[in-house]
C-alpha cells in the first residue's frame, strides 16, 4: 500500500452502554479506493462520521496526512479542536451523504460554489467557473440553475458528488449514496464515482451495492458490531468469506 | 362644532401622540429582534449553562402579561436599584417582552430546518458562523417571517399600555381629547382605525415576503 491518506488505529465510540466501534483500525492509501461493507448497525457510517470531525471518537487515534483529527496534535490530555480548526480539517475530506443534503435554497451551482467562495476564498467568477466544470463533469451543466427541489433524487446526488470534489479534498467520503434513490437511478450515480475512481481520486465508500463494490475496491472490510471483522482484496473477502459472519451477512445481501 | 373642526383642532396632538406610539414600537422592535435572535441561537445551539438562564427568563417573561411587566419594571425597578424614567421603563419591558417571544421564535425556526443541513455546511468545510448565516438562517427566515411580523403587530398592540404610565401615545392622546371634547365615540373609532391600518400594512408585507420566499422547499 502507498502512503495512507487516512489512517485510523484502535478508534473506539460508546453511545451510552453501546459500543459503536470497538478497536477500529483501517487506512487508506494515496489513491485508493476502499469499501466498507457489513449489516446496518455496524458502525460503517459513524466511522466515515469520525474521520470527517462529524463525531467524536472516545479513544484511538484518526489521522488525515498525519493530522489527528478529532484532538490537538501534542497533547496528552485528548483537547477537541477548535471550531475553525474542525473547519479545515473537514475541508479536507469531502462527505456526500445517504440523503443528499443539498442546500434548497441555492442552485445546483450555487451549492457547488458554497464552499469554494467562504472555504477556498475564491473570487465569485473563479468559483462559478470551477463549479461549472464539476457540473459538467457529472453530466448537469444544463441543471445548473435549477434548485434542487426541481431535479431527480439522481441529480440531486451527483451535485452532491459535484459540491465534494470541487473542494479538491484529499479523499472523499461515500455514505451509502444510492440507497435513498429509485433502482433506475442508481447507475448513473455510480458511474459518475467509477469515473473519479478512473482518475485517481481516493474514496472510503460505504455501500450495498456488492457488484459496484468488487468492481471499483482496491480492498474491501467487513465490520460487524463496531468492528473490522475481516479485510483484503475484493475477489476474497466477497468470494472466500473467513468467518460465519460475513457468509450470512452476503447470503443475505445476495 | 361639527366633528370635522373638533378634529382639526385634535388632529396635532394626536399625530405626536402617534408618533410616540410607532416610536415606542419601533425602538421595542428593534431591541427585541437583535436580542431574540441572540437568545433564540443560544436556545438552539448554546451549552446548557448558556439555554439553562435564558431559557428561565423566557418562561417566565411570556407567562406575565405585558401590563404586569410594565409596572414591574417601572415600579419595582428602582428597589432594585434600576431607576428609569416612565419612557424607557415603557420601552425596556416592551422589549423584553417581545425579545422572549422573538426568542422563541427564532428557536422554532432554527430547529425546523433539517439537522443534516447543518452536517453538509461543516462537512463543506464551513465554519459554524459561516453555517448559520449561508445555510441555516435563509431557510429559518421563512418559518420565522411569519410569526414574527404577528408578534410585531402584538407589539404595536401592546404599546397602548404605556399610557397607563402616562406618557402621551396615541391611546393616552385619544382619551385626552376625548376629555376635552366629550366626543367620545368617533375618536375611539379613529384610535382603533389607525392601530389597525399600521397593523394591516405590516401584515400585508408579511404575506408579500413570506410569498417572495416560497420558493424555498426542503
Amino acid at each position: 500500500m502507498t502512503e495512507p491518506i487516512v489512517r485510523m488505529a484502535e478508534v473506539g465510540k460508546s453511545f451510552g452502554a453501546t459500543r459503536v466501534l470497538d478497536n477500529v483500525d483501517l487506512s487508506v492509501g494515496r489513491g485508493e479506493v476502499v469499501t466498507i461493507i457489513g449489516p446496518s448497525g455496524s458502525g460503517k457510517t459513524t466511522l466515515l462520521r469520525c474521520i470527517n470531525a462529524l463525531e467524536t471518537y472516545d479513544s484511538g487515534s484518526i489521522r488525515i496526512d498525519g493530522v489527528e483529527v478529532g484532538f490537538r496534535d501534542g497533547d496528552s490530555r485528548r483537547r477537541p479542536r477548535r471550531d475553525r480548526e474542525l473547519a479545515q480539517i473537514r475541508a479536507a475530506t469531502g462527505m456526500v451523504f445517504q440523503l443528499f443534503y443539498l442546500f434548497p435554497h441555492l442552485t445546483a451551482v450555487e451549492n457547488v460554489m458554497l464552499g469554494l467562495r467562504k472555504v477556498r476564498r475564491m473570487g465569485r467568477a473563479e468559483a462559478r467557473e470551477r463549479a461549472m466544470r464539476w457540473l459538467e463533469r457529472v453530466g448537469l451543466a444544463d441543471r445548473a440553475g435549477n434548485l434542487p427541489s426541481q431535479l431527480s433524487g439522481g441529480q440531486q446526488q451527483r451535485v452532491g458528488i459535484a459540491r465534494a470534489v470541487a473542494m479538491e479534498p484529499k479523499m472523499l467520503l461515500l455514505d451509502e449514496i444510492t440507497s435513498a434513490l429509485d433502482p433506475e437511478l442508481v447507475g448513473e450515480v455510480l458511474a459518475v464515482v467509477r469515473s473519479l475512481a478512473a482518475d485517481g481520486m481516493t474514496m472510503l465508500v460505504v455501500t450495498h451495492e456488492m457488484a459496484f463494490a468488487r468492481e471499483v475496491s482496491d480492498r474491501v472490510a467487513f465490520m460487524d458490531g463496531g468492528r473490522v471483522i475481516q479485510e483484503g482484496d475484493p475477489e476474497s473477502v466477497l468470494r472466500r468469506p473467513a468467518s460465519e459472519r460475513l457468509r450470512a451477512f452476503l447470503s443475505r445481501i445476495g | 362644532m361639527n366633528f370635522a373642526h373638533v378634529l382639526f383642532e385634535a388632529a396635532p396632538s394626536l399625530w405626536r401622540g402617534l408618533e410616540v406610539t410607532v416610536e415606542v414600537s419601533a425602538v421595542s422592535v428593534s431591541f427585541a429582534l437583535v436580542a431574540g435572535l441572540l437568545f433564540g441561537t443560544a436556545l438552539a445551539y448554546g451549552p446548557i449553562l448558556l439555554r439553562l438562564p435564558i431559557r428561565a427568563v423566557v418562561d417566565v417573561v411570556r407567562g406575565i402579561p405585558v401590563l404586569v411587566l410594565i409596572f414591574f419594571v417601572y415600579y419595582v425597578g428602582p428597589a432594585a436599584g434600576l431607576e428609569l424614567g416612565s419612557f424607557s421603563a415603557a420601552i425596556l419591558a416592551l422589549s423584553l417582552f417581545s425579545a422572549c417571544q422573538v426568542a422563541e421564535i427564532t428557536r422554532g425556526a432554527i430547529i425546523s430546518v433539517h439537522h443534516g443541513q447543518m452536517e453538509a455546511a461543516r462537512a463543506v468545510g464551513l465554519t459554524f458562523r459561516q453555517c448559520l448565516v449561508s445555510v441555516i438562517f435563509p431557510q429559518a427566515l421563512r418559518r420565522f417571517l411569519p410569526p414574527w411580523i404577528n408578534s410585531v403587530t402584538d407589539t404595536v398592540k401592546g404599546s397602548a399600555l404605556v399610557s397607563l404610565l402616562g406618557i402621551v401615545d396615541l391611546m393616552l392622546a385619544i382619551q385626552q381629547v376625548i376629555g376635552r371634547t366629550y366626543r367620545p365615540m368617533p375618536f375611539y373609532v379613529l384610535g382603533a382605525l389607525i392601530y389597525l391600518c399600521i397593523n394591516y400594512a405590516l401584515s400585508s408585507a408579511s404575506r408579500r415576503l413570506e410569498a417572495h420566499f416560497a420558493y424555498v422547499r426542503d
